[in-house]
């Protein structure tokens, strides 16, 4: 599938001469630049009423990507998918699929499909029906249907349940046959909205990895939304962070979370320290802060702009060294929170003005012996934290 | 508590007895006893009632068979499905936009559908002798156009007693269909356009389908009632086309021949409970296969 073949493009109702959709595919290899993005979103924004869902945005998704819209609820991710898939309309800008604007076209001819949050199987149809659904709106012939049938069935290890309806099916079940009714009909794109948010936890991170092998496997172009930060960081290849209805940043999961763009980021994805800090110095990539806890600190930045007095310290819980790990900068504090989490401990230590949550990993022999009250050497590093603009 | 059960349950049992099982006893009691002279009927067990049904009783004595009351049987039926279907197709669309309206503008709008019921029947009924009937709002507006100069009237014909008849039990068919798109899933039906449905085609394989339980409620509804009717013949049918329900009002009224009005009533009422048994065996097979397969 990852490579699919022109015999099977043939029987796609856009293929022939009525639709433009197919002029996008034959300029495949000669045109790099186009190839290369699947999706394209062009100063598009949405206006519902008065209230703006979501402000001008531009980006790309590539081809073969695994890409997630990730943010808090009403940040306009769900919406940047509804556009593509059809539902809304943008007020502003267009959408180009494979290089061709898909503005004018209703959902039913958009190569896209959708697996939606809660499933939308047809109670009435057996499982079967519902995956065949597509294919035969496509026209495609009966021998082809059944077959591309039992092959998503096989797909989603579901092929005993063929004749079964929705309704007794579990959820986990159901999520897989909503994924191959939406994989079946070979969509150029596959939209999941929050399609794990129905699952409990145990199932959901099974169904995570099952995600992302069958991404591996059909190689196709998965645009993703969820809300839920660990998601996206184990699944996708980029992750574009939306809150307020913007844009806050577009990157791979590393760089999102090692190099938030802003604070809202910073806090958004993983837990961190925030601290109002007075820029001392500032060059290109490093500036010089004055901190709460009575040190001076040196880190990396990433837009601080010459003149700006004032900035947001960000340093992760995690790389905070205690006692016998203390590196770079030490400070030295008391605990005044101890909070067993069975994996790692949190501590919440006062140092100077400020508190800092610091975790730690419970590992082998190393027991812990901090109490409330004790006193701890606290290791700042350089590359633990971030300055961002306020 | 068992006894509580039994003597809290006892009046709506007495209600019932009363007012249903007594009344069907005594129609099927005079339904098989003897015309009296002048009306009313005579105690004497007799299934000529019945008879008079299908046959007549010739000059001589011997019986004919007589198709007569057949034809106006058959009449009913199918005037009574030609409204239900008719209602089907007019309330779906009505419905459908209704649950698409905001939810203030729904409430005032199934108000308005249930309006009618505020009205006596009678007047109705009889607002379409004014809409239907000579130098009417329908015939003066066609004079006026000038296309028609002398037409038939549109009264007293088994149209108008069909127009009647599906404005009268159409609130009946527009209250179960709405109810059953309203609770349709809008997913669903996004669903079925991002795989590649038209409108027509989510309209044939998604919404209908999933609404039949609430046009299946809507058609027993608007027939029952239709098969019975007894103002539509006698206002819009001006009294010459027979129904069952005129007919049966006939006997007892200016016929005076009760035990055959009596008969009929029941044939009526076995109709009825015909489409009712059947549809509720279906209904019972659907969840009894629903039941199994899971």
């Amino acid at each position: 599938m990852p490579c699919r073949s022109d015999a099977k493009l043939q029987n796609w109702p856009w293929t022939d001469d009525r639709d433009p959709g197919r002029t996008g595919l034959t300029r495949k290899g000669t045109d790099l630049e186009t190839r290369n993005k699947a999706v394209e979103i062009r100063q598009v924004s949405k206006t519902f009423g008065r209230h703006q869902a979501l402000e001008t945005v531009s980006f790309d998704i590539r081809d073969n990507e695994f890409f997630t819209l990730l943010g808090p609820s009403g940040c306009g991710k769900t919406t940047l998918l509804r556009m593509i898939a059809g539902f809304e309309e943008p007020t502003t800008g267009q959408i180009l699929l494979h290089g061709q604007s898909i503005q004018s076209l209703p959902p039913h001819r958009r190569r896209v499909n959708t697996v939606f949050q809660n499933y939308a199987l047809f109670p009435h149809m057996t499982l079967e029906q519902n995956i065949a659904y597509g294919l035969e709106n496509l026209g495609w012939e009966k021998k082809r249907r059944q077959d591309r049938t039992a092959e998503m069935l096989e797909l989603v290890h579901m092929t005993a349940f063929a004749l079964r309806k929705p309704a007794q099916l579990s959820g986990g079940q159901r999520q897989r046959i909503a994924l191959a009714r939406a994989l079946a009909p070979e969509p150029e794109v596959l939209l999941l909205d929050e399609p794990l948010s129905a699952l409990d936890l145990k199932l959901r991170q099974a169904m995570r990895e099952e995600l992302r092998q069958l991404q591996r496997k059909t190689g196709l172009t998965f645009v993703f939304v969820t809300h839920d930060q660990e998601e996206a960081l184990d699944m996708s290849d980029r992750i574009c962070v939306l809150g307020d209805g913007r844009i806050q940043q577009i990157g791979t999961p590393r760089d999102i979370y090692e190099d938030p763009a802003n604070r809202f980021v910073a806090n958004f994805i993983g837990e961190t320290n925030f601290f109002d800090v007075e820029i001392l110095s500032l060059d290109d990539t490093t500036a010089r802060v004055r901190t709460p806890m009575g040190i001076e600190m040196t880190a990396g930045h990433r837009n601080l702009e010459r003149g700006q007095k004032e900035a947001t310290l960000s340093l992760r819980p995690e790389k905070i060294g205690l006692d016998d790990q203390a590196g770079g900068e030490i400070v030295t504090g008391t605990v005044t929170g101890v909070n067993y989490l069975g994996g790692f401990t949190h501590y919440v230590v006062r140092v100077g003005e400020a508190d800092l949550r610091v975790s730690r990993r419970n590992a082998a022999g190393r027991p812990t012996t901090l109490v409330e009250g004790s006193k701890v050497r606290l290791g700042l590093q350089a590359e633990a934290a971030r300055i961002l603009g306020t | 508590m068992k006894d509580f059960r039994f003597w809290g349950l006892l009046p709506a049992h007495l209600l019932m007895m009363c007012t249903l099982i007594v009344p069907i006893l005594i129609i099927i009691a005079v339904s098989v006893s003897t015309r009296g002279a002048y009306g009313g009927f005579e105690f004497e067990f007799s299934t000529d009632a019945y008879r008079q049904i299908l046959f007549n009783e010739g000059w001589s004595g011997e019986m004919e068979f007589n198709p007569q009351y057949l034809f106006i049987i058959a009449r009913t039926a199918v005037l009574a499905g030609l409204a239900t279907l008719i209602c089907m197709v007019l309330a779906f669309p009505v419905a459908y936009w209704i649950t698409l309206q905001s939810a203030q503008m729904r409430t005032l709008l199934l108000f308005m559908v249930t309006l009618p019921f505020w009205v006596s029947m009678i007047v109705r009924v009889y607002a379409w002798l004014i809409i239907l009937g000579n130098d009417g709002v329908i015939e003066s507006a066609l004079r006026a156009t000038g296309l028609v100069e002398d037409m038939d009237t549109l009264l007293f014909n088994n149209g108008a007693m069909l127009v009647g008849m599906v404005y009268s039990y159409i609130p009946l068919m527009i209250l179960p269909v709405y109810a059953s798109i309203e609770k349709l899933d809008r997913a669903l039906i996004e669903a079925s356009h991002d795989l590649y449905g038209s409108r027509m085609t989510t309209l044939r394989r998604v919404i209908l389908p999933l609404c039949w339980p609430g046009l299946g409620a809507g058609a027993i509804l608007v027939f029952v009632p239709c098969l019975g009717t007894v103002l539509e013949p006698i206002l819009l049918g001006g009294g010459k086309i027979m129904m069952m329900g005129n007919l049966i009002q006939m006997q007892f009224g200016g016929a005076r021949n009760w035990p055959f009005g009596a008969a009929i009533a029941i044939t009526l009422m076995c109709l009825v409970m015909g489409v009712l048994i059947v549809n509720g065996l279906r209904a019972m097979r659907q969840a009894q296969l629903k039941a199994e397969s899971i």
